[in-house]
């Protein structure tokens, strides 16, 4: 099989994530699909620290930071004016957390995507507020501990794929570090759209999920065959692709999964349980969207 | 050319004149109509910019920003609550020293709800780094709007525009609106000193450790020391070409002054209205300066004027709740060490939008001068009690 990974490597070594980090994976992998003709907008997240403090930076593209509720905005502000100037060849990339896309930047995120603004906007889903320690967002999945759900949290993640579909913008995809062609091929495709285009990537961190380091890859995996995080694409809002690698439509248990994860130990197997059921439910739910979209 | 024009679309002209690239606006009164025309001036491709319709504020400004930092020059207009919202990103551009222009119609802040003028939605963003300019006519509207680039796109800091609701922003008076080609000789085409670009990839706003912070915010407080000269030289230069001068202050009628007023905005022009008539009737002891940047504050420029009087009244359509009038404060810092100043009388008036007249101009005249001392801290005026 043909090496489907650019060589080019756009993040440089050096820079400031924690071992095992799916968010410092995720984006050296999207560098590599987008190439250095890419603007970068980061929101306060993890990544504002990853990239390294003043005067150093870890990436070879220009790159703006920007406040925790403005990537949608910001990024909007940078295309008018590539635009204007005639730089349309440049491709513009905005990078947020999950409380950057599903808490505090929804406003300015729903706000682009209905203007069709067009940018790719990234979302690395580590689970919580991971910049600040560890605390809930909409992203954290049901039973999660966190700083600020010390029991367990008890409300369902936010159905962000949903909601980005709602939109009807011409691309969206679920990606995962660990099927990096997957991963190249969405982001290649998303440059060549015109419009919002939404990647919903899911990034495991070892200190807010309390896992070990080396088992990042190996829990994307798991997160993709059990259902909990399938692979997929939406075209339009309406047209979804399964890309999952699991064959007949089948999804493991998600208990190995589960048991992996020290944010996950208090459950007993009666809550296992409840979360194995809303995954299958929700998975059965994607199966009916690809059937009659 | 001459047109008859509100102090709104005044901003939009002045805008357009400047050939602002990236309008990001969102609408409140009673800023709106800026945005209409402006939106009608690119629609029309009266103006080749992209107009950005966000979908609040915040995103305003940090869409400008985006903007700014990618090279494109950037204005917008709000007022109000829409300023209020922005606050974050209002920071965000002086610090991130992005020479952006924008518009502020005064409007109070809720609640109750109030459309109409006082200064303390502006005043709140005194100290985020952006220069201010207060604004007396339609005429001083659009000529100052231009200047804003000027100023902003040689020392780096933002420009806050600002002028009075439909004091100002609704009426309709004669403007001479400059010759674009004119414009561009006193605006040559924007061309950012740092900016996001592919052949010298930089990261802008990141992680800044204290040890470089500090120097970066210094570095804000030497580009306002630059502003004064900067802008005395942008209004030479805009007479020059455009055949109109503004000051950053203006000592009017005070050659022989013992009593000086102190405004900003439209209550300069009721202030001068009656002190052309005591003039005319031989009155002369009773001058004005009006302040017209308020950042940086010209604080030698004003002492230099106001040194020469007995006494000072300062007007205030504002206030430091829990100090005063806020232009008073300035101008009493402004004296902090010096041997000698007058007295200064503090009036606050006109909060809310409440008419200020020339009866109350003269009577703001009047108690300054029939008492030595202020009997209060705060002198209300047309306040019912
Ligand atoms: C307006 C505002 N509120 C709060 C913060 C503090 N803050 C910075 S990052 C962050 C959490 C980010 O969470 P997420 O977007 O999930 O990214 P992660 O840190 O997990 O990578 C918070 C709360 C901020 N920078 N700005
Ligand atoms: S805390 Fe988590 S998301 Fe943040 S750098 Fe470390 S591993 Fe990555
Ligand atoms: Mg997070």
């Amino acid at each position: 099989m043909r090496n489907e990974i650019p060589l080019e490597e756009n993040l440089n070594s050096g820079h400031l994530a924690c071992p095992g980090c799916g968010g410092s994976l995720s984006m050296r992998l999207a560098l590599k699909a987008l190439g250095r003709k890419t603007y970068l907008v980061l929101t306060a997240c993890c990544w504002s620290i990853i990239d390294g403090p003043f005067p150093y930076s870890a990436v070879k593209i220009p790159l703006m930071h920007t406040a925790f509720e403005t990537a949608g905005s910001a990024a909007s502000g940078i295309r008018a004016a590539l635009d204007i100037l005639g730089k349309k060849d440049i491709t513009v990339m905005a990078w947020a957390g999950d409380g950057g896309t599903f808490d505090i930047g929804i406003q300015a995120l729903s706000g682009a995507a209905e203007r069709n603004e067009d940018f790719i906007y990234s979302c690395y889903d580590n689970e919580a507020y991971m910049n600040t320690g560890i605390q809930r967002s909409s992203g954290t999945p049901w039973g999660a501990w966190t700083t600020t759900t010390p029991e367990s949290k008890g409300e369902q993640k936010k159905k962000i794929m949903e909601i980005m579909a709602a939109h009807r913008i011409p691309y969206a995809a679920t990606l995962s570090p660990a099927y990096p062609e997957d991963f190249i091929r969405k982001y290649k495709k998303a440059k060549s759209i015109k419009g919002t285009k939404f990647m919903h990537i899911l990034s495991p961190c070892p200190p807010g999920w309390k896992t070990s380091s080396e088992q990042s890859m190996k829990l994307s995996r798991m997160a993709v065959e059990s259902g909990v995080f399938p692979l997929y694409e939406i075209e339009n809002g309406t047209k979804y692709t399964l890309n999952n690698p699991t064959a007949d439509f089948k999804i493991k248990p998600i208990n190995e999964y589960i048991s992996m994860q020290g944010r996950f130990r208090h459950l007993n197997k009666e809550q296992i349980k409840f979360m194995q059921e809303n995954v299958t439910s929700e998975w059965q739910r994607l199966l009916r969207k690809l059937k009659y979209a | 050319m001459k047109e008859v024009t509100t102090g709104n679309h005044a901003v939009s002209y002045g805008a357009m004149l400047s050939r602002a690239q990236v309008i990001a606006a969102y609408p409140i009164t009673p800023q709106t109509q800026i945005v209409e025309l402006l939106s009608n001036f690119c629609a029309t491709g009266k103006l080749k910019a992209k107009f950005l319709k966000v979908e609040s504020e915040h995103s305003v400004m940090a869409a400008s920003i985006g903007a700014s930092l990618a090279g494109a020059r950037a204005f917008t207009a709000t007022s109000g609550q829409g300023l209020a919202l922005m606050h974050e990103m209002i920071h965000w551009a002086a610090n991130g020293r992005l020479p952006i222009v924008m518009a502020d119609v005064n409007r109070s802040m809720a609640p109750g709800w109030s459309i109409w003028t006082d200064q303390n939605d502006s005043l709140s963003q005194r100290d985020t780094g952006w220069i201010q300019l207060y604004c007396e006519s339609s005429q001083e509207v659009t000529d100052s709007i231009i200047q804003g680039f000027k100023i902003a796109e040689k020392v780096y800091l933002p420009v806050m525009v600002i002028l009075d609701a439909f004091v100002l922003s609704h009426t309709s008076e004669v403007i001479d609106l400059p010759d674009i080609k004119l414009v561009d000789k006193y605006l040559p085409p924007f061309k950012a000193r740092d900016m996001m670009d592919m052949k010298n990839p930089r990261a802008f706003g990141g992680l800044v450790t204290p040890d470089f912070n500090f120097e970066l915010k210094y570095k804000i407080q030497e580009a306002m020391n630059q502003t004064i000269p900067v802008a005395k030289w942008a209004d030479r230069e805009f007479k020059r070409i455009l055949g109109r001068s503004y000051g950053i202050i203006e000592a009017y009628k005070c050659e022989k002054a013992d009593t000086i007023l102190v405004t900003s905005g439209t209550i300069t022009s009721t202030s001068r209205y009656v002190i052309n008539q005591l003039h005319a009737q031989g009155k002369k002891n009773v001058g004005i300066l009006k302040i017209r940047m308020f950042r940086p504050f010209p604080a030698k420029e004003v002492v230099a004027v106001l040194s020469k009087a007995k006494k000072v009244a300062v007007i205030d359509r504002n206030i430091g709740y829990g100090v005063g009038g806020i232009f008073c404060q300035e101008v009493k810092a402004a004296f902090g060490n010096e041997k000698k100043h007058p007295e200064f009388f503090n009036f606050i008036t006109g909060i809310g939008g409440r008419d200020v007249t020339p009866k109350d101009i003269q009577g703001i005249i009047d108690y300054t001068e029939t008492h030595k001392k202020p009997k209060e801290d705060i002198i209300w005026v047309g306040l019912r009690k």
